[in-house]
């Protein structure tokens, strides 16, 4: 691995590492570069034999057309209920995972049944939450779909938060009490700063997750508010689907995501891996 | 300053009884929504839904007498689950595998520093991130026939027109699945193994190299023991994941040709929400719960043992 003796063997080595990196990216970036592509071009082009690689120029009239067809509004109710969730289950799923951590609440027992909450699976949860929202009349409201999303993103939550409050130094707060702060005002005023990065990581995590889910949003939707996944399946026609539809809703639900993950970039690997990697 | 005076500026400095009562009760306070939450959502469906599995409701009917192990038993006579485990056994015990190896050998190439690296890392994070029906759709659009770019590539290098309907012949359906999962969740593993593989210890590396070990060799006596952990937890997350996989699969083939590729998860969609045999369905995701647990407890079982 890290050889190299020579320095022209060196040169030839980091040479191959990126042609070989170019080529992996290349490979891994195509379908996004075709998806985005796709949304650029007209009818004509869409429907061209051979496919074109490079449509003629960038227009923008799929996406005016999401626009005028009203469309956008399940982006929009995307936004809010990812947003809205994310911001709950951070709320609450912190001051849990600060209790947790500081006071022991519940001991090991509860942190594990928190934690295999997440291990349920959504389509054995997804039925028997049908079955009750019919009853209290919350399918196809945002209300139903934020308390889901809400609730399926806390063990996440608590679990990643625990891990960020136990690295907070215990002085500092101590020292915070002694300054006369009770404890409400040190969750928030001392601890809440202190965890920021990790905070900030969680959330997008959090919003990922919301905005991509496509099962409870398919069950617990139906007219009022569709979110971007569903409304995106709802271009799928047999023989008949709507290229150009796909192509700019996918982009305009991507896009969000980009953004966040890209900020988010340094804090990626441990929210991925639900802190697996540092154990 | 009077002795009243005083009293009252402590007063005023000390917390009310019900801020004192407040501050007591704090941990079990701060604790209580978030535990509220998982018990409605959670757990309070899961009883509920445990109740309906012995009882025999379906769209015709609204029987809620009990009736035991009935429709457990009928689990056991139904081959359509039983094909469709089988359907998402296949997925997971070809994607799993090649994710990983996939993963590694990308980790393998960015290892080592080199200018740049940063920027290819950012990029190649991003199939995973995108909602997995977008993921779907975008490969949809790549295997089409007529209008997808696959074609043409393979026609290319065929050197005469290849037409494969990707998403609907049964030959290829499969591969056109796994494709599209391996595409989005091989960087996962990569990202994964290149954090486990940077913290490897590099001086017992080195020791290695100047001893002339070959790259196998220290490969299989040194890396691999040093990232056996993440990859066991990679895979436990992937696996678990791969089990329950539904939206892919729904973007490209709705579980067709037929009910070719139709997983557990299709499966208990389509009796849940097309059937609305509704018992019936809830004594399935009870197996299915059953099933993830028993994977998920053996995984960490060896995962202990490792150790």
């Amino acid at each position: 691995m890290r050889v190299g003796k020579l320095p022209a063997r060196k040169a030839r080595i980091l040479a191959l590492r990126y042609l070989g990196a170019g080529v992996v990216t290349l490979l891994f970036l195509f379908p996004v570069y075709w998806l985005f592509m796709i949304s650029f071009k007209t009818p004509d082009e869409i429907y061209h034999v051979p496919p074109l690689w490079i449509p003629g120029q960038i227009q923008f009239s799929n996406y005016y057309v999401l626009f005028k067809d009203g469309d956008v509004v399940a982006i929009l109710n995307s936004l809010i209920v990812a947003g809205v969730s994310a911001f709950i289950a951070i709320i609450l799923g912190t001051l849990c995972a600060y209790s947790l951590a500081r006071f022991g609440t519940g001991g090991e027992n509860l942190a594990m049944w928190i934690i295999s909450q997440r291990m349920i699976p959504p389509i054995a949860v997804v039925f028997p939450v049908f079955l009750i929202y019919v009853y209290f009349g919350l399918v196809d409201g945002y209300f139903g779909l934020i308390l889901l999303y809400t609730a399926f993103n806390l063990p996440y939550v608590i679990w990643m938060m625990r891990g960020y409050i136990v690295d907070v130094p215990l002085e500092l707060e101590e020292s915070a009490l002694v300054d006369g702060l009770n404890r409400w005002e040190v969750i928030w005023k001392v601890v809440f700063p202190m965890v920021r990065p990790g905070l900030m990581a969680t959330s997008v995590f959090t919003f990922v997750f919301a905005w991509n889910d496509f099962l409870f949003a398919l069950v617990l939707t139906r007219t009022e508010v569709i979110t971007f996944p569903v409304m995106l399946t709802h271009y799928f026609g047999g023989q008949s689907n709507f290229w150009a539809k796909i192509a700019a809703m996918s982009v305009l639900g991507t896009l969000p995501i980009f953004v966040a993950v890209s900020v988010m970039q340094r804090y990626l690997v441990r929210g991925i891996s639900l802190g697996a990697v540092k154990g | 300053m009077t002795l009243s005076e005083s009293i009252n500026a402590a007063e005023q400095r000390r917390p009310s009884r019900f801020g004192r009562m407040f501050e007591d009760r704090l941990p079990y306070l701060i604790v209580a929504p978030a535990i509220l939450i998982l018990l409605l959502v959670g757990l309070f469906p899961l009883i509920y839904s445990l109740i309906v599995s012995f009882q025999r409701i379906t769209m015709t009917e609204n029987d809620t007498s009990f009736v035991g192990l009935l429709n457990y038993a009928e689990l056991f006579r139904d081959t359509r689950l039983w094909a469709s485990l089988g359907h998402t056994a296949i997925i997971t015990a070809i994607a799993l595998p090649l994710e990983l190896l996939i993963g590694f050998l990308m980790a393998q190439l960015f290892i080592d520093r080199m200018p740049g690296r940063q920027i290819f890392v950012a990029l190649l994070v991003l199939p995973t991130v995108i909602s997995p029906i977008v993921a779907g759709a975008t490969w949809r659009l790549m295997f089409d026939v007529r209008f997808g770019p696959i074609g043409q590539i393979l026609s290319f290098f065929a050197g005469e027109p290849v037409r494969i309907l990707w998403t609907v012949n049964p030959s290829y359906v499969y591969p056109a699945i796994i494709i599209c999962e391996v595409w989005q969740w091989s960087p996962f593993m990569f990202l994964l193994l290149l954090a486990a593989l940077s913290n490897v210890d590099q001086s017992q590396l080195e020791a290695a190299e100047i001893d002339g070990a070959s790259y196998l060799r220290v490969l299989r006596a040194i890396v691999l023991p040093a990232i056996a952990p993440v990859i066991a937890v990679a895979c436990l997350i992937r696996g678990l994941d791969l089990v329950r996989i539904f939206d892919i699969i729904w973007a490209l083939t709705e579980g067709g040709p037929g009910s070719m590729t139709e997983t557990i998860s299709l499966y208990t969609y389509v009796q849940g929400f097309s059937q609305f045999e509704t018992s019936y369905t809830a004594a399935i995701s009870f197996l299915v719960i059953a099933l993830l647990t028993v994977i998920t407890t053996l995984v960490l079982k060896r995962m202990e043992l490792a150790r």
